[in-house]
């Protein structure tokens, strides 16, 4: 059954690496639509892992093995009639460190657009002012945008790096710890547009740490060594965690 | 109490890094000094030898007169042929080892094959090129024949570089194009391509002017003695700058020493003018690398 409120379903997944490093085991769990949904827990417990098998960034990866489904929308994203590429358009990532392309800052945001086929370069513009106004940056850049986008600074890389996501306009947006690198105000910034944007799309949050988690999170999952411990109402699991393990992190006892 | 309140042994440490700093100086010195002098020699005794007329007249009288315009021709039309067969090739083989080779040992044993194939002595290629292109293929002793020769020579060099500056550029471009819905052609050909342009474009110059100035590729497979016209084909045999100066300097009695000099020099000029492309091109990609 598709729940129409859950736009991602993860079904008894489990995930190896060839390596044998992080990996995942019987995971489920319901991605709730225009919701902040937090992933999180001590590093190495499987979070980045899922995110990358959500919108299959792990196909450049070494997989040994790959069990469960993960169905967006209804579908499952290992399809082979699937188009992979739209679907990482559909869902798009934003990572712990600033990435922006070797190109400049317009460049960065119309990158994704252009491998998908627009040329008109009226459209491009408009799509990149567009995104820059939605990701709180086109005031800051307006008159750099012909800079190289390392020119910029951090917390304004990595809003530039939220902007070349909604570009595309996916439907869901993943963060892998997004603010690990930036200072308080950048910090606080991203948080902001968090909050504004999930009216509209899906947000997939790995925040890096307790604090961020608990304020953030309208649905929240715990995940340790490879394991989904607990999930639930974002509030409710930090006040009244159900697992001893989930209340030990919380409560700083381990990390 | 530290070591830094012992006076003597720390003016010990700044003694040793005297010696250190002074060894090395001088022993770098020493690896300069040789190149140094041979080029000022050159220059030296072959600049009254370099006129306009020695640079574009034919060799006369049985090459002791005249200008060597044909060899230099011939080493233009051989590299330029060379550049022909050896750069897509190439640059295609590199980014296949790089971005698409899976890691398995037939990919690891291609690896090793082509490191290999680049210590080959240059003799044994112009052997090979003799045995495939010359007598199996029928192209006779000709350009193409030494040309496609030089080009199998440089072909390692153009691979192995190519492949190493497309692996010097940071994954997280290959992760962050494909995450943003690139294919992986896209990803290669927008981004990693032209970052790793500049490297690839010095390793395929320093591998040209290596195939440029060898002798033995093309000693049996396209260059001549002597030829009284230019080549008006790819099937005719040339001159070239490299087997000229062998020929001027060890077959012709009584030549005179300043065309000898001159001819070496106006190769070196070759070489060098290749060099300091290479050098332009990396030091400007240096400073626009953006990361």
């Amino acid at each position: 059954m598709v729940n129409p409120m859950d736009i991602i379903q993860i079904e008894n997944y489990y995930i190896t690496y060839a390596d044998g490093a992080e990996s995942l085991r019987k995971i489920n769990l319901r991605i709730k639509t225009n919701a902040i949904n937090v992933l999180f827990g001590p590093a190495g417990g499987g979070k980045s892992t899922l995110l990358r098998a959500i919108n299959r960034l792990n196909d450049l990866t070494d997989v040994k093995e790959v069990k469960g489904r993960i169905l967006f929308k209804g579908k499952d994203i290992l399809d082979p009639k699937l188009d992979v590429t739209e679907l990482r358009r559909k869902i798009g990532i934003v990572f712990s460190r600033p990435m922006p392309l070797p190109m400049t800052v317009s460049q960065n945001v119309s990158y994704g657009l252009e491998v998908a086929g627009e040329r008109d370069r009226r459209k491009l513009d408009e799509a990149v002012e567009k995104a820059l106004r939605l990701a709180f940056l086109w005031d800051e850049v307006y008159d750099r945008l012909n800079d190289p986008a390392n020119a910029i600074s951090g917390g304004q890389q990595q809003r530039l790096c939220m902007a070349r996501v909604l570009a595309l306009e996916p439907e869901v947006i993943m963060l892998d710890e997004p603010t690990s690198a930036l200072d308080p105000v950048s910090t606080a910034r991203i948080e902001d547009l968090l909050q504004d944007l999930k009216a509209k799309y899906t947000i997939i949050l790995v925040p890096h740490n307790v604090q961020q988690s608990s304020r953030m999170a309208d649905h929240a999952s715990f995940f340790l060594q490879s394991e989904l411990i607990e999930t639930g109402e974002g509030k409710k699991l930090f006040v009244a965690p159900k697992d001893k393990r989930t209340q030990d992190y919380v409560e700083g006892r381990f990390g | 109490m530290s070591a830094f309140d012992d006076q003597s042994q720390l003016r010990g440490a700044h003694l040793q890094e005297r010696i250190g700093n002074t060894a090395l100086w001088t022993l770098s010195l020493i690896t300069v000094l040789p190149i140094l002098g041979i080029v000022i020699f050159i220059i030296y005794k072959g600049i009254p030898g370099i006129s306009w007329e020695f640079l574009t007249s034919m060799p006369s009288n049985g090459m002791r007169e005249g200008g060597i315009l044909p060899a230099i021709i011939g080493t233009f039309l051989l590299t330029l042929g060379c550049f022909l067969f050896a750069v897509p090739l190439g640059i295609a083989a590199g980014i296949y080892m790089a971005d698409y080779a899976a890691d398995t040992p037939m990919t690891r044993a291609i690896r090793i094959a082509i490191i290999s194939l680049a210590g080959v002595p240059s003799v044994v290629y112009g052997l090979f090129g003799l045995g495939l292109f010359v007598i199996f293929f029928q192209m006779g002793v000709s350009i193409l024949a030494a040309a496609m020769t030089l080009a199998i020579m440089t072909l390692p060099v153009v691979i192995s570089t190519t492949e190493e500056s497309l692996r010097t550029v940071p994954n997280a471009f290959r992760v962050v194009s494909i995450s943003l819905g690139a294919t992986r052609w896209q990803t290669i050909r927008r981004i990693i391509m032209k970052e790793g342009m500049p490297g690839i474009l010095t390793g395929v110059i320093l591998g040209l002017e290596r195939a440029a100035v060898e002798t033995a590729p093309i000693l049996f497979t396209g260059a001549a003695f002597y030829l009284p016209t230019l080549p008006t084909s790819p099937l005719d045999p040339t001159m070239a700058l490299p087997y000229h100066i062998y020929v001027i300097s060890t077959q012709v009695p009584g030549m005179p020493l300043t065309i000898q000099y001159a001819t070496v020099l106006v190769m070196l000029t070759f070489v060098l003018i290749m060099n300091i492309v290479a050098t332009i091109i990396r030091s400007r990609a240096r400073a626009k690398r953006q990361w």
